[in-house]
C-alpha cells in the first residue's frame, strides 16, 4: 500500500488531538509539558507531509520544521525553569493547586 | 503731568494683602497693621497728589475736565473691536472716589490698629481690608464696563470675608452669607445689562459706550432703540439691568435686606465698606454710566423712585430701631437713596447737571460724616460692649471728645449749616425741587426723619439717663474711658472733614459733562430743608433729651403703624416667604426630584446592570490553566466550524 498525503495527515490530527487531550486532562505540569510537545511535532508533520506531496522541489516546510524544533527546546527549558520556580513557591506542581491569580 | 503713578495706588494695597495674607503668622502681629496702615497713608497722598495735578494742573483742556486714560492692557480679546481691558481711567468722579476711598480706608486703618489690637486674627483682618481697598480702588478707575464688573465681584468677596469675620458667630455667618447672595443675585441683572451693552454698542469701553450709544443719529443707537422687548428699548432694558446690580450693591429697596445684617462684622468694616466706599458703588455706576441714563427717561425715572423711595423707608425704619449700628446702617441706606434720586432728577450738561454733581458732592460729604458716626459709634461699643441703645446713656462725661464729633456728625447729616451735609443736601434739594415736586417733597419729609433719628441716637447714648455702665476694673481710676490715641486721631481727622468738606466747590470741578458752573444759593429752598432738620431736631429733643414718657405716649398712639415699621415692614419675612415657601417648594423641590430619581437613577442603573453582569461571568476566570485551554479550544472549533460553513 502506497503511503498518501492523507495517511500522514490523520497520523498528526491524532498526534494534536491526543496532544490537546492530554493538555486538558492532565495535572501535572511536566505532563502538560509533554502534551505540548506533542502538539509541536504534530504541526513539525503537516509541515514536512505537505513539502513532500506538495512541493517536492522546495525545502521551506524543513526549514520551519527544524526551526519549531529548535524553539520547542528553548521553550522547554524556559518551562521547566517555570515549573522549578513554582515549585519553590507552592510546594507542588499540581497545576490545580496554582490559582492564586484567580480573580 | 503724567498719572502713571496711579498704578501704585492700586499696587500697594495688593502688595500688603498678599505679604499679611500669606505671611501674617509670621511676622510680628502689630507689623501687618503697620504695613496696612502704612500703605494705604501712603495711597492716600498719592491721591492727593493726583486729584491736585488733576484738578489743577493738567486735568483741563479748554475749560473742560477731559477723561484721561492713563493705562490700558488689553486682557480677553474677542475681536477686534470687543476686548476686556484692564486700564485705568481718570476723570472727575473718579479722582474724586480715589481721594474717598484711600482717605477713608487710610483712617479705618488707623482705627483698627488700636481697636481690634485684642483680636488673635489681627493679620488676617488687615489683609481683608488690604484686599477691599485694592478691589474697590480698581473699581473706581475701570476703564472697561467687564474690569468694573470683575472688581465689583471682588469687592463682594471682601465685604462678605469682612462681614464673617467673625466665623465663630452664627449670626455673623448668616449675615455674610445673605449679603452675598443679595448682591450677587442683583449682579445677574448688571451682568445681563453689560452683555446687551456691549452687543449694541460693540465694545466694553466705557468712553466708546458712551460716545456710541449718546450720540443722537449714530447707527448703534438706532439698533438699540429699534429693538424692543415687552414694550421697552434694548437700551432702556440695558440701562435698567444695569440699575438693579447698583441697587443691590447700594442696598436700595428692596434689595436693601443685607445691608443692616451685614452690621455683624466689625465696626471699623462698618465704616468703611458698609457706610463710605462699597454701597455708594451702585451710585457711582449710575453716574459713570450717566449721559446713557439720561437719554432714557424711564430709566432715569426708576433711579429717581426707587431712590427717594428708599430713603424714605429706610428714613422710617430707622427712628424704630434700637441696635445702634442699625440705626446706621438705615441711615446709610436713606443717604444712599437721595445720591441715587438726585442723578434721577439731573439734566445734562452746566447748570442742568445740578443734581449729578450734588449726588458725588453728597458722596463725597457722606463718607466723611457716616464713617465718622460709625467709628465713634464703634468707640462707644468698645466701651459699653453692647449695641443695644437700652444699654447707653448720658456717656457725654465718660467720653466728651467722642460725644463732640458724635455731634458734629449728626449734625452734619441733619443738614444743620455750615457742616457739609447742609451744602450737599441742599443741593440735591434744589435739583429735586426744579425738576420734580413729589420727589423734593419726599426728600424734605426725609431730612426731617433724619435729623429726628440721628438726634435721638445722639441723645440715647450720650444725654438722657445717667450712665448705666460701670467702669470695668481695668478703667477704674479714670473718669473718662476715651478711646486710645490712634483711634481718637482717626476720628478727629474725619471730624475736620465733616466741617470743611463743604466748603470745596463741587460745581467747579466735578459736573456731568466736565464743564465747570456756578451752582446759585437759593435761600428760600434753604431755609425750608434747613427748617425741615431743625424740626427733627427739636422733636429729638423734646422725647430723648431727658428721660420721659413723651416718646412711649407717642409710640403707643401710633399702635399698629408703629410695630408694622419696627418689625422693618416685613420685607426679610416676605424674602423668606418666596424664597422657602414658593421658590424651594415649587421649583428647587421638583428640580431636586428630578435630579434625585431621574438623572441619578440613570447612572446608578447603569453601574448596577455592569456589577450584576460582571459577577455573573466572573466565574469563568476560574485561575486553572486548562480550564482556559478548553475556552480557547472551542473558541478555535467554533471558529473553523464558522469558515467551513461559509
Amino acid at each position: 500500500m502506497e503511503i498518501s498525503l492523507n495517511h500522514y495527515l490523520f497520523l498528526s490530527t491524532a498526534l494534536f488531538f491526543i496532544g490537546v487531550y492530554g493538555f486538558i486532562t492532565r495535572r501535572n505540569m511536566i505532563s502538560m509539558l509533554i502534551a505540548v510537545e506533542l502538539i509541536l511535532n504534530s504541526v513539525n508533520i503537516n509541515f514536512i507531509a505537505f513539502n513532500k506531496f506538495l512541493f517536492p522541489d522546495k525545502a521551506e516546510g524543513l526549514f520551519f520544521t527544524l526551526f519549531i524544533i529548535t524553539i520547542a527546546a528553548a521553550e522547554a527549558a524556559v518551562a521547566i525553569a517555570i515549573i522549578i520556580s513554582v515549585y519553590r513557591r507552592f510546594k507542588t506542581i499540581d497545576a490545580e493547586n496554582i490559582n492564586s491569580l484567580k480573580f | 503731568m503724567n498719572f502713571s503713578s496711579t498704578i501704585w495706588i492700586l499696587i500697594l494695597p495688593l502688595a500688603v494683602f498678599l505679604v499679611t495674607g500669606l505671611f501674617g503668622n509670621k511676622i510680628p502681629k502689630r507689623l501687618s497693621g503697620i504695613l496696612g496702615t502704612a500703605s494705604m497713608g501712603i495711597a492716600a497722598l498719592l491721591a492727593l497728589n493726583i486729584a491736585y495735578s488733576y484738578f489743577f494742573i493738567s486735568g483741563k483742556t479748554s475749560d473742560t475736565y477731559s477723561a484721561i486714560t492713563v493705562m490700558k492692557y488689553s486682557w480677553l480679546t474677542f475681536s477686534p473691536s470687543l476686548s476686556i481691558d484692564m486700564g485705568i481711567l481718570l476723570d472727575p468722579i473718579s479722582v474724586m472716589m480715589l481721594v474717598v476711598v484711600t482717605f477713608v480706608s487710610f483712617m479705618v486703618h488707623l482705627y483698627s490698629y488700636s481697636y481690634m489690637k485684642d483680636e488673635p486674627r489681627y493679620h488676617v483682618f488687615f489683609s481683608f481690608l488690604s484686599l477691599f481697598s485694592f478691589s474697590m480702588l480698581g473699581l473706581v478707575v475701570a476703564s472697561n464696563i467687564f474690569q468694573m464688573y470683575i472688581f465689583w465681584e471682588l469687592v463682594g468677596v471682601s465685604s462678605f470675608l469682612l462681614i464673617g469675620f467673625y466665623y465663630d458667630k452664627p449670626s455673623a455667618v448668616a449675615a455674610s452669607k445673605k449679603a452675598f447672595i443679595v448682591t450677587r443675585f442683583a449682579d445677574l441683572g448688571f451682568l445681563i445689562g453689560i452683555l446687551l451693552l456691549s452687543y449694541y454698542a460693540g465694545s466694553l469701553d466705557f468712553n466708546v459706550i458712551i460716545e456710541r450709544l449718546s450720540t443722537p443719529d449714530s447707527s448703534f443707537l438706532q439698533t438699540a432703540a429699534a429693538a424692543s422687548f415687552m414694550g421697552a428699548s434694548a437700551l432702556t432694558w440695558a440701562l435698567c439691568l444695569v440699575f438693579i446690580g447698583g441697587a443691590g450693591k447700594s442696598a436700595m429697596f428692596p434689595l436693601h435686606i443685607w445691608l443692616p445684617d451685614a452690621m455683624e462684622g466689625p465696626t471699623p468694616v462698618s465704616a468703611l465698606i458698609h457706610a463710605a466706599t462699597m454701597v455708594v458703588a451702585g451710585v457711582f455706576l449710575v453716574a459713570r454710566l450717566f449721559p446713557l441714563y439720561h437719554m432714557i427717561p424711564a430709566a432715569q425715572n426708576l433711579v429717581a423712585y426707587v431712590g427717594v423711595f428708599s430713603a424714605l423707608f429706610a428714613a422710617v425704619i430707622a427712628c424704630t430701631q434700637t441696635d445702634i449700628k442699625r440705626i446706621l446702617a438705615y441711615s446709610t441706606m436713606s443717604q444712599i437713596g437721595y445720591m441715587m434720586f438726585a442723578l434721577g432728577v439731573s439734566g445734562y450738561g452746566g447748570e442742568e447737571g445740578l443734581g449729578y454733581t450734588a449726588s458725588m458732592f453728597h458722596l463725597f460729604t457722606h463718607a466723611m460724616f457716616k464713617a465718622l458716626l460709625f467709628l465713634a459709634a464703634g468707640a462707644v461699643i468698645h466701651h459699653v460692649h453692647s449695641n443695644d441703645l437700652s444699654a447707653m446713656g448720658g456717656m457725654r462725661k465718660q467720653m466728651p471728645v467722642t460725644n463732640i464729633l458724635f455731634l458734629l456728625a449728626c449734625l452734619a447729616i441733619s443738614g444743620v449749616p455750615p457742616l457739609s451735609g447742609f451744602f450737599s443736601k441742599e443741593e440735591i434739594l434744589t435739583a429735586a425741587f426744579h425738576h420734580d415736586k413729589v420727589v423734593y417733597a419726599i426728600g424734605i419729609l426725609t431730612a426731617a426723619l433724619t435729623a429726628f433719628y440721628m438726634f435721638r441716637l445722639y441723645y440715647s447714648i450720650f444725654w438722657n439717663k445717667k450712665a448705666v455702665h460701670s467702669p470695668s476694673p481695668i478703667e477704674k481710676g479714670r473718669d473718662e474711658a476715651e478711646a486710645p490715641p490712634s483711634m481718637l486721631i482717626a476720628l478727629f481727622i474725619l471730624g475736620v472733614g465733616t466741617v470743611a468738606a463743604g466748603f470745596i466747590p463741587f460745581s467747579q470741578y466735578v459736573t456731568s459733562d466736565g464743564q465747570a458752573f456756578h451752582s446759585g444759593f437759593h435761600l428760600s429752598l434753604a431755609v425750608t430743608a434747613v427748617s425741615a432738620g431743625v424740626i427733627g431736631i427739636l422733636i429729638a429733643t423734646a422725647f430723648y433729651l431727658k428721660p420721659n414718657n413723651r416718646s412711649d405716649k407717642f409710640s403707643s398712639s401710633m399702635g399698629g403703624l408703629l410695630r408694622f415699621a419696627r418689625n422693618k415692614f416685613y420685607v426679610d419675612e416676605v424674602y423668606t416667604f418666596v424664597t422657602k415657601k414658593i421658590i424651594f417648594n415649587l421649583i428647587s423641590a421638583p428640580a431636586a426630584w428630578v435630579d434625585k430619581n431621574i438623572v441619578d437613577r440613570t447612572m446608578i442603573l447603569s453601574g448596577e446592570i455592569t456589577a450584576l453582569v460582571s459577577d455573573e461571568i466572573k466565574s469563568l476566570q476560574s485561575g486553572k490553566v486548562y480550564d482556559y485551554v478548553v475556552y480557547f479550544l472551542a473558541g478555535v472549533i467554533l471558529l473553523s466550524l464558522l469558515t467551513i460553513i461559509y
